[in-house]
């Protein structure tokens, strides 16, 4: 009897220290199994795998940096609009660099990252001095900053794609490291683990999570409030370009309206991912399991023909909802416990 | 008598009306300037038009805002329930008159907006959140349980109520003609409705009331769970409406492209110096925000900007109108908290 | 004795296993200024949830106006005349003076449509019940806090009132305004309203009421006439503990000021103020609320940087712009408002100790060395006892003294020089505020140098060694505090 107790309750402490998160796991695996009694040949094959694994860094990515300013209290609503306005100047470059053989330079790929990554550190710089000098609310000055992004991709297209540059790009961004892990994933698994270090190992993370707790006591603790939120916005926008960089490769093309549904896709994300839109609260493992949820589910529906894929964005909405609700009753109910704990 | 102008002046210069309307004229006399063409009759006109849909989203974004809450659902709900009522005229072959049209998606709006409420009222959930995840499912219900596609052809009374116009205005220069459509009657009646309600009901003080402490309206005996749920009731049915203008004007049903519009009317409500933190802001600042936003949209072409500019321009302008007020209320709350000792010193 | 206006028998109420009220009983006569008083927790703001119908008891009953009820509805009770101002005065800061006053009344008579004439009618009478003068469309948001109370009284007075019931009403308020508060106060009473007010401040409850009871830890403790209670059964009812005063003697004080201000000003707050502070001192500033004591405390901290003067620390003279370069210069700051200003909520008590000191305790890049977190963490909750069983607890969990402890754990894990605290004390229960004070002397004698900026003169008699008084922006006195006494003090506070 003690024996068969003793995992059952350490699961029940395992659970109950972080509700949110073990919800999404049971989530994704309940549909892992269900995948696997229906459609098991169609979704288990490495195919797959590889294919999901390449689709989602482009949102994932984005997502991240959402997931950054909402820790501080804020929120990211140009990621689409820098990410657009990234593959377009990269685009432009790469056409310049392709010559007449169409094949690329050696070094045209690691300029491209390298000029991408600066575009984005400037346009978060710019979102993250909006935020902090300026003291425009950031789901304000993000959605003006988007909507501007944008307006340059579309002066500089004319809404036009950006393509027939070099299909070397693609094709490297494309390909599978050990011909099994595509390299996308790998961009987004290198992004992932710095931005988990950042948070949870540095000085930079915790700083983040009392700065979105509450800045005025940010500001009495001498932490460097504006620097803190530049920087911030700034790995937002750093997330962006890469994301941008990233569906250049999968569309083999840049455009101005590439995406446009990732933005509140991407703050959906995150929040379902249990960060909480006040600030000061939220993980990278949840973010990471919503991205991974959200792919599955997507690409899981796909597998039954018979279906409209469309049905996806109900099931999305639905469960961002109901996990919302979830929340709503189990913390009303610990919350009231340990307000009256605390009086006693 | 100096003094009492100089306390209007002051009053005035506190309120935000004033400089958005400025902005406002000082862009349309920029592009009279321009091109001559701004102040024409059918210019003006067209601009009417244009207002009509994102006008009457705007008004339901501007209660919404005005709570406390937020709405990034509307075009969504707007989409799906003027698509579902469509589509349901077109198959049960409806030859009657627009009313039925309005009266379903009103109908439609209501319990969509009851579903945000719901949540927003009732389990009190992040209003982000909740019309983040009610867009998602509307689209969903749209494109996968109604198989949603372009309706090409729509209900002879949405139809010929979308043609029907008020008057024609001509410009004697250019010889272009604009119709008003019937349809800013719609527009004007809800915006004259949503004004008295704001202004004159006690549910609509009591919005106002929620946005400024929740806590307080519910000590003060505002049902606050009912009256954010019936708001939102009411948001939907704006949408809707909204919806059925739009479908009658462009004399076509497209499911998706009213999608994307939500940023930019927010934008506008903001613009015209409502509080993004809910509690203060006029609906006559809302509606100014939201003809500056209509006028850089469609106006700018008259002046040789490339359409292709103009989201950089509403981005610009975005950024500086709510920089230009966020500054305004840093710099107010520095010269108040300078001033209140020296009150003391003085006395 | 007069009839009763109010008279609860034998309350009992708990919430999910925990005893909040236990067999409290008491009465109020039409009337009378009637204090509650007691610890934070000791179950006062519970009872007023119940008389005003928020709550019901679990056992015992009201009797009101001669009406017995096992449990009253919110509802019940404002038709009985009974009305709350909470400590926030439930306003709408958006809204203007008018409609803040006439809404309670239009709601009340369930109107559906706003008259705006005779919402000003409304608001009109209503402040002229208190002779209380204010622009009536200017909005509650820019008001003071005194005009905001003097608001939520009018708005309680607009029904036909037997008892206003007051939460810690001169919290945040000046002195002259509580005297304000306490004449209107008087006046309400010679119109028979029976006022229950909710305080902890000693002297407040000896000054204007008749009747008083406290509570700890949910018991009724005393209750009766006030003019039999002195201060030392005051705190004896209230904390259950014995406390001996400790005035503080500096010892070991340095020859050289360790900090130095020499004719520092700031645009309207203050001007032309100067002094020396010495290692192993407490200065205290007092002032009223208005005196630009708050300022000066924020412009040493360099939150609001000076227009004229100079600061000089260790002889030399330093620019403190910004909050990180006195940090820089070894000054810590216990701001006002400990749980905006102070402590962030939410998080942990370990990362509140350690936020300030955090960039010390990682290497060049800005990792974080855990070991040396967590040695840190331990040495400050053991050194300032804070009451906690587990540190990665929220810091919303602790009680207001331990939060203190934590704000100062903050800044003493800075290995300061200088010490300036804004109101050290502020809604910290007698107890902790006892022990607080004991640990303020304690690091005195260490050699710290400490500045304590409060109004609460028996807290500033008893542990500084000098004392400064600031009025209208000035140093008006600069005291010895051996030699001194409440009354001078006031006497340049005024």
């Amino acid at each position: 009897m003690k024996n068969t107790m003793k995992p059952l309750a350490r699961f029940e402490k395992m659970y109950a220290s972080d509700r949110h998160l073990w919800r999404l796991i049971i989530m994704i695996i309940t549909w892992m199994i269900f995948i696997a009694i229906t459609r098991f040949s169609k979704f288990y094959t490495v195919l797959n795998f590889q294919t999901m694994a390449s689709q989602f860094p482009e949102f994932g990515l984005m997502s991240l940096g959402v997931m950054l300013c909402m820790i501080t209290g804020g929120i990211d609503l140009s990621v689409v609009g820098v990410a657009n306005f990234t593959s377009i100047l990269m685009a432009f470059l790469l056409l310049n660099l392709t010559n007449a053989a169409g094949g690329l330079p050696g070094y045209a790929i690691p300029l491209v990252f390298a000029l991408g990554i600066l575009v984005g550190a400037a346009a978060g710089i710019f979102n993250g001095i909006l935020v902090s000098k300026f003291h425009i609310p950031p789901i304000l000055a993000t959605m003006g900053s988007g909507e501007l992004f944008t307006g340059l991709c579309l002066a500089l297209t004319k809404g036009n794609a950006v393509s027939k540059f070099s299909r070397d790009y693609s094709h490297t961004i494309n390909n599978k490291i050990a011909s099994i892990v595509p390299v996308q994933l790998v961009i987004f698994v290198i992004m992932a683990l710095i931005i988990w270090f950042l948070l949870s190992r540095t000085v930079f993370g915790t700083k983040l999570y009392m700065l979105g707790t509450s800045a005025t006591a940010a500001k009495f603790s001498g932490l460097k409030n504006d620097r803190l939120l530049i920087k911030t916005y700034m790995m937002s926008g750093i997330c962006a370009a890469l994301g941008g960089l990233i569906m250049l490769a999968n569309y083999n093309s840049a455009r101005a309206d590439y995406g446009t549904v990732y933005t509140l896709q991407c703050v959906l994300i995150v929040v379902l991912g249990g960060v909480n839109p006040i600030g000061g609260k939220g993980k990278i493992s949840g973010v990471v399991l919503s991205i991974i949820l959200l792919r599955m589910l997507e690409t899981g529906f796909n597998r039954f023909p018979s279906i409209s894929s469309y049905y996806i964005s109900l099931i999305w909405g639905g469960v961002l909802i109901i996990v919302m609700v979830m929340n709503y009753f189990t913390e009303n109910s610990t919350r009231f416990v340990k307000r009256q704990m605390q009086k006693q | 008598m100096k003094t009492t102008i100089t306390n209007t002046l002051r009053k005035l210069s506190r309120r935000n009306e004033p400089y958005i309307f400025l902005v406002l004229m000082l862009l349309c006399v920029l592009i009279e300037i321009r091109s001559g063409q701004f102040f024409s009759s059918n210019n003006l006109v067209d601009i009417a038009s244009a207002l009509v849909v994102p006008g009457l989203f705007a008004i339901g974004a501007f209660m919404v805002i005005i709570s406390g809450g937020i709405d990034v659902s509307f075009p969504a709900l707007a989409s799906l329930s003027v698509y579902a009522t469509t589509k349901f005229l077109l198959d049960m072959n409806y030859q009657g008159g627009v009313w039925l049209a309005i009266l379903i998606a009103l109908a439609l709006g209501a319990i969509l907006g009851a579903f945000n409420g719901l949540f927003i009222g009732y389990f009190r959930l992040p209003a982000l959140i909740v019309t983040l995840g009610s867009s998602s499912v509307f689209k969903g219900v749209m494109q996968g349980a109604l198989n949603s596609k372009q309706l090409t052809i729509i209900p002879i009374g949405m139809k010929d109520f979308g043609t029907s116009s008020l008057f024609i205005a001509r410009n004697p220069v250019s010889g272009l003609t604009s119709r008003m459509p019937v349809a800013i009657i719609a527009f004007l009646v809800v915006l004259f409705l949503v004004y008295f309600m704001m202004r004159y009901t006690m549910f609509g003080r009591g919005i106002y009331g929620i946005g400024g402490s929740e806590t307080s309206a519910h000590r003060a005996g505002f049902g606050v769970r009912n009256t954010k749920f019936i708001m939102y009731v009411m948001v939907g049915m704006i949408a809707s409406l909204a919806g059925v203008m739009r479908v009658c004007m462009m004399q076509q049903a497209h499911p998706t492209n009213m999608l994307g519009m939500e940023m930019n009317i927010i934008a506008g409500v903001v613009l015209g110096g409502t509080a993004i933190t809910g509690g203060r802001g006029t609906l006559l600042g809302c509606m100014l925000g939201t003809l500056l936003i209509v006028i850089v949209e469609n106006s700018l072409i008259l002046i040789g900007v490339p359409t292709s500019w103009k989201s950089v321009f509403t981005g610009l302008l975005i950024i500086i109108g709510t920089g230009v007020s966020a500054y305004q209320v840093s710099h107010m709350n520095r010269v108040r908290s300078a001033k209140t000792p020296a009150k003391e010193v003085v006395a | 004795m007069a009839e009763c206006l109010l008279k609860a028998v034998d309350i009992y109420k708990s919430f999910v296993g925990v005893q909040a009220l236990k067999n409290v009983s008491f009465e109020i006569h039409p009337g009378e200024i009637h204090c509650l008083a007691g610890e934070n927790g000791s179950g006062k703001s519970t009872l007023i949830k119940i008389i005003s119908g928020v709550y019901s008891p679990d056992s015992g009953y009201m009797e009101f106006g001669g009406k017995n009820y096992e449990k009253i509805t919110p509802i019940d009770a404002i038709q009985s005349g009974i009305q709350v101002i909470y400590q926030d005065f439930s306003i709408f800061p958006n809204l203007t003076v008018m409609e803040n006053l006439a809404f309670n009344s239009e709601l009340a008579d369930r109107r559906k449509f706003v008259n705006w004439k005779r919402m000003r009618q409304i608001a009109t009478e209503a402040i002229a019940k208190i002779n209380f003068e204010v622009d009536l469309d200017a909005l509650v948001g820019s008001l003071t806090v005194a005009e905001k109370q003097m608001i939520a009284i009018s708005r309680a007075l607009m029904f036909n009132t037997k008892l206003i019931i007051m939460d810690e009403p001169t919290t945040s308020l000046t002195k002259r305004e509580v005297g304000n508060l306490f004449n209107i106060i008087l006046k309400l009473k010679e119109r028979g309203i029976a006022i229950l007010f909710v305080s902890h401040k000693l002297n407040e409850v000896f000054e204007i009421s008749e009747q008083f009871t406290i509570l700890r830890s949910g018991e009724l403790v005393a209750t009766g006439n006030t003019s039999d209670l002195d201060s030392n059964k005051f705190s004896y009812y209230m904390t259950g503990r014995e406390f001996q005063k400790k005035t503080f003697i500096p010892q070991h004080v340095s020859e050289e000021p360790i900090f130095q201000a020499k004719g520092i000003g700031m645009q309207g707050a203050f001007q032309d103020v100067s002094f020396d502070l010495r290692k192993g001192e407490i200065i205290g500033i007092t002032g009223l609320l208005d005196s630009g004591r708050t300022e000066l405390a924020l412009s040493m901290f360099g939150i609001r940087p000076i227009d004229v003067g100079t600061f000089l620390v260790n002889g030399k003279e330093v620019k403190l712009s910004n909050p990180q370069v006195a940090m820089g210069n070894k000054i810590g700051y216990v701001p006002e408002d400990r749980l905006s200003e102070g402590l962030f909520l939410t998080q942990s008590i370990a990362d509140n100790i350690v936020i300030s000191e955090i960039d010390s305790l990682a290497n060049k890049i800005g990792v974080l060395d855990h070991m040396s977190r967590s040695a840190e963490i331990e040495r400050w909750v053991k050194e300032l006892a804070i009451g906690t069983p587990n540190p990665d607890n929220a810091c919303q969990t602790l009680s207001g003294g331990n939060q203190q402890r934590v704000v100062l754990a903050k800044w003493l894990a800075l290995n300061l020089d200088i010490l300036i605290l804004n109101g050290p004390t502020v809604g910290v229960d007698i107890g902790s505020k006892h022990d607080i004070h004991e640990i303020l002397q304690k690091l005195a004698e260490k050699g710290l140098a400490l500045l304590i900026i409060s109004d609460d003169l028996p807290e500033v008699l008893e542990n500084c060694s000098r004392i400064l008084v600031m009025k209208s922006g000035r140093i008006v006195a600069d005291l010895d505090a051996a030699q001194t006494d409440e009354k001078t003090i006031l006497s340049y506070m005024m």
